[in-house]
């Protein structure tokens, strides 16, 4: 009971800290001081305290895109196990659910965007949907290699393999995996390679640019459903790179606290180390990620044969 | 009971004859018996369940062949459901979206077409003997091909009808052959599962119903006939053709599927791949086009994929004796015809009443209809959302099941599995995320943004069409939102129907118990309560604020226009261009010369590349080189006997010959 209320105690306010050190870590690379740690939720605090202005040409779909969003991402949050410790909600095929939920955010988001009528926002939403089309195949391959692995179909049993039950030969398809995994969740969270949070040009964003329009509590709803969708996808990226656990059970938040915060490092350093792909390439880094995904299935199958 | 359903429904049209072409009398009439109909058949369904399946009539005829025999079983009663809903809904909406009184030309005929097409569906679906499942499938196909060539004047749909006329006859041709060999393999035209029968004769009817049913059905490169057809066709013979028609050709190969009991594995990984190819190319396209209809006919094969796919993993799980994934594959697959002919009828009405509204059917004209059809656009989202497999709709329980099939074939609970058939849940992925694509384009070229062009704007004041076509649309979307929240509903009819296909025992567990559907209602639940709770939140929140209304942020431009929106061309170029080894789009780029250019033009035409480019090129050349053969052909009667008598003579001797 103490364990499902942490967990949705760190659902609900963990998520903009990432956001926080991913960027301190960004300002460390490029010798600034950066903004604080806890600049999110002061963003999205702000937010919530102002007024909305609301485009003539928009309908109720426009307000429809970041609640649904947020909707879903929380209960994808409630299907999601952190660390060893089970999730809230389970049940077998709870998987599918949890990719599917995330579609259900992708379809109201870019809608909400079309609403407007503006072009850079219907660019933007073209770029989502049409990047979801190779991202979402690569999720599938991840899940159905976590599948095999651990011979179940419920998230908890899929993340909790113990370390002890790997053999090398699993081990090759879970790296590729994880490869994969990770250029999904950069492309997923709009980070650098593939989106540019910072950017200041319309026509090079794709999350940023579908919620031009988005303005106070709408935008601060939006501002903390795509941090919690990192924490989320975050989330499941560890379990399959580092499944340690301590002895101790209640150790095993403040070890995933840090193994979160460790994550969100390394995207700092690599949206510091790369630049922005051009739009045209990004395919390719999707359709690689796809490869690397796929290949993982392929080999974990040639061993079980 | 069921079987005077069928009758009322099929002659439903006759009385409509009787009046005069502009009298809306009769068409009201029809309307009447077609209710009827559907709501005899059921309550004939629904005394049924009550009943020891499988109910059987046999009457013998003056035909040398077969006899009247008619057996209804849980696979029938499938089947039946759509066949009684959708016309009834269908024929309610037509009475208001093709009036007698505005197409006195054509109205009529398509009222009793109409009527005799969803009677010899329900024919189809409950024959029990081959020579009378033929005859229910000609007249099928002729009545859907009157019904679709109403405004046979227009010579797009005299071409279209053409195409299907033809695709349909070689369908049948296949047919004819396949129950030939029926009755060579078995020695009776009755429809009796047999379980004597060599591989390879198996295997060769097992084929040609692929092919056969398959021109029916839409699998991909025999699709040709659909999109022009769908397209066509007046909107609510559209959303029969698509919801219920296509079915019949699933329904052939489930049946003589579920008949040869001998199969192997490469029947279902056939029946995968296929599958995953429809729906992948389907669903391509679907995104290329521009045409409302043509894009909902393309995810009609799109979804035929998917149901294809569901078949695929029973039949693997079949040969490698796995109830679970035949439990899981069929019941899923059976699922999702029911909901697809539930949100694709839907569809279908809902386009036509945007077509009534903005007279055009290319959505790069339309644009900012949601704030002038509000209602129709609620009911449009319903179906996208269902249509695109998303939770809490329907669309998603039914996909649900085929994943957790798809997924149970990695081995889960013991056993070696057989992980290949894994990849089609990727391809299952793909297709969802594709059809994402497809319906927000839809619905943000269609509905939302502003008006595109000037006469999208205002020519006579688009509105939400009369309660006469809401009604029927809203009937759907519930149905939709029903079986989304509690598929359990649909189980026990479910678990019926894979025992009879199955041949698997009464006490097999059934498809609740696999696969816990009671999350799904929990889930849906759960999700509606939370988003209701945050946009509760959300008013009260905003309550105090100033919200305040402007034009879109227009980055700076100063005079923006409705043209620079995004259309549904722009919306999938990418796509498009990702997907161009299928579709091969034909681009026509403007070339822009010296500093003051001319106008210029830039057309992008992604023309059907099974049909455009290697059916009618082949015809073409036939019709360039065959022309000789017309000697053959002189339009007098006793030559062709000759011709006849000169056949059966050569077949003789050649009979002759190979018996010594």
């Amino acid at each position: 009971m103490v364990d499902k209320l942490i967990h949705i105690l760190l659902l609900l306010t963990m998520p903009p800290l990432l956001l926080g050190i991913i960027n301190k870590t960004k300002a460390w690379f490029a010798g600034r001081n950066g903004p604080p740690v806890l600049q999110a939720y002061y963003d999205i605090i702000k937010l919530m305290r102002k007024g909305m202005v609301i485009s003539r040409t928009t309908t109720w779909v426009f307000i429809a895109g970041p609640i649904v969003t947020l909707a879903t991402v929380l209960l994808a949050g409630m299907l999601m196990p952190i660390s060893r410790f089970n999730a809230p909600i389970s049940f077998a095929g709870d998987l599918i659910l949890f990719a599917y939920l995330f579609g259900l955010a992708r379809f109201f988001t870019t809608a909400a965007a079309l609403d407007t009528g503006s072009p850079f926002e219907g660019m933007g939403a073209a770029r989502e949907v049409t990047f979801a089309c190779l991202s979402e195949p690569a999720l599938f391959f991840t899940l159905l290699v976590l599948a095999k692995v651990s011979g179940s179909l419920t998230l908890n049993n899929m993340l909790h393999c113990p370390a002890g039950a790997f053999s090398v030969a699993m081990a090759a398809p879970l790296v590729l995996v994880s490869i994969g995994l990770f250029i999904v969740l950069l492309a997923e969270t709009c980070r650098i390679p593939v989106d540019d949070p910072n950017t200041h040009l319309e026509l090079t964003m794709i999350h940023e640019v579908m919620v031009l329009d988005h303005s106070g509590p709408l935008f601060g709803i939006i501002l903390y459903s795509a941090s919690m969708k990192l924490f989320i996808l975050g989330a499941v990226l560890l379990h399959i790179i580092s499944p340690f656990q301590t002895k101790t059970i209640w150790m095993n938040w403040p070890l995933f606290i840090m193994e979160m915060f460790g994550l969100a490092i390394v995207i700092g350093i690599v949206e510091s180390v790369m630049a922005r792909l051009r739009m045209r390439h990004i395919p390719y880094l999707l359709i690689s990620a796809l490869l690397f995904c796929g290949f993982g299935f392929i080999l974990l199958v040639r061993y079980y044969q | 009971m069921i079987l005077t359903a069928i009758a009322v429904l099929g002659f439903s049209g006759l009385p409509v004859c009787l009046f005069s072409s502009r009298s809306l009398a009769g068409q009201r009439i029809a309307t009447l018996l077609m209710f009827l109909g559907g709501v005899i058949g059921l309550c004939g369904i629904a005394v049924s369940l009550n009943d020891v399946l499988p109910v059987a009539l046999c009457v013998s005829w003056f035909l040398p062949w077969g006899q009247f025999a008619i057996t209804i079983d849980a696979i029938s009663v499938m089947f039946l459901m759509p066949v009684f809903v959708v016309p009834m809904l269908g024929s309610i909406y037509g009475l208001k979206y093709w009036k007698q009184s505005e197409h006195p030309e054509n109205g009529r005929r398509l009222v009793f077409f109409y009527g005799l097409l969803a009677g010899s569906m329900a024919l189809v679906v409950v024959a029990h003997d081959a020579v009378l499942f033929l005859i229910a499938w000609e007249i099928m196909a002729l009545a859907a091909y009157f019904a679709a060539t109403a405004e046979d004047d227009n010579p797009e749909v005299c071409r279209a009808g053409w195409v299907y006329l033809i695709a349909t006859h070689v369908g049948t041709l296949c047919l004819i052959a396949m129950f030939a060999l029926w009755r060579h393999a078995t020695s009776s035209f009755a429809l009796n599962p047999v379980h004597t029968i060599p591989a390879e004769i198996a295997g060769t009817i097992f084929v040609l119903s692929l092919i056969g049913f398959g021109f029916k059905a839409g699998i991909m490169p025999l699709h040709i006939w659909l999109p022009g057809a769908h397209a066509n066709a007046p909107s609510h013979v559209s959303a029969v053709m698509s919801g219920v028609m296509l079915k019949m050709g699933v329904y052939g190969i489930v049946r003589i599927t579920a008949l040869l009991d001998v199969s192997a594995v490469w029947w279902g990984c056939a029946v995968l791949i296929l599958g995953a190819v429809t729906g992948i190319a389907g669903i391509a396209f679907a995104i290329s086009q521009n045409d409302i209809k043509r894009i909902l006919a393309y995810s009609s094969i799109e979804n035929i994929g998917i149901i294809m796919i569901g078949l695929g993993l029973a039949l693997l799980g079949r040969a490698l004796n796995q109830p679970i994934w035949i439990i899981l594959g069929l019941g899923g697959s059976l699922l999702h015809i029911w909901n697809h002919s539930l949100f694709k009828s839907l569809l279908f009405f809902n386009a036509g009443a945007v077509i009534h509204a903005s007279r055009t059917r290319d959505i790069d004209q339309m644009g900012g209809l949601a704030k002038l059809m509000p209602r129709t656009m609620i009911l449009f989202v319903i179906g996208a959302v269902a249509i695109c497999a998303l939770p809490p709709l329907n669309g998603f329980a039914g996909e649900w099941l085929i994943y957790s099939g798809l997924f149970h074939t990695l081995g889960i609970g013991g056993g070696t599995g057989f992980p290949v058939a894994g990849i089609a849940a990727v391809a299952l992925a793909m297709i969802g995320a594709m059809a994402v694509a497809c319906f927000v384009k839809m619905l943000g070229t269609v509905f939302l943004g502003t008006a595109r062009c000037k006469s999208a704007e205002h020519p006579h004041c688009p509105h939400d069409p009369s309660a006469g076509m809401m009604w029927p649309m809203a009937v759907l979307a519930f149905g939709c939102v029903c079986i989304g929240f509690f598929p359990m509903i649909a189980g026990k009819m479910l678990d019926d129907a894979v025992r009879v296909w199955a041949g698997l025992p009464e006490q097999t567990t059934s498809i609740t118990t696999v696969a816990p559907l009671g999350w799904i209602t929990k889930m849906s639940i759960a999700f509606i309560l939370l988003a209701g709770i945050i946009a509760f939140a959300l008013k009260r929140l905003v309550k105090t604020r100033v919200v305040s209304e402007a034009g879109t942020w227009d980055c700076g431009y100063t005079q923006p226009s409705s043209r620079v929106q995004y259309t549904g061309s722009s919306f999938g170029q990418t796509l498009v261009s990702l997907f161009g080894f299928i579709l091969w789009p034909k681009i026509h780029w403007p070339r822009v010369r010296g500093f003051f250019p001319k106008t210029a033009n830039f057309k992008n035409i992604i023309p059907d590349t099974v049909l455009d480019r290697l059916i009618m090129p082949l015809f073409n050349v036939a019709g360039r080189y065959l022309p000789s053969l017309r000697v053959l052909q002189q339009g007098q009667t006793h030559f062709y006997v000759l011709y006849i008598l000169i056949i059966v003579i050569v077949l003789l001797i050649c009979g002759t010959i190979g018996v010594k």
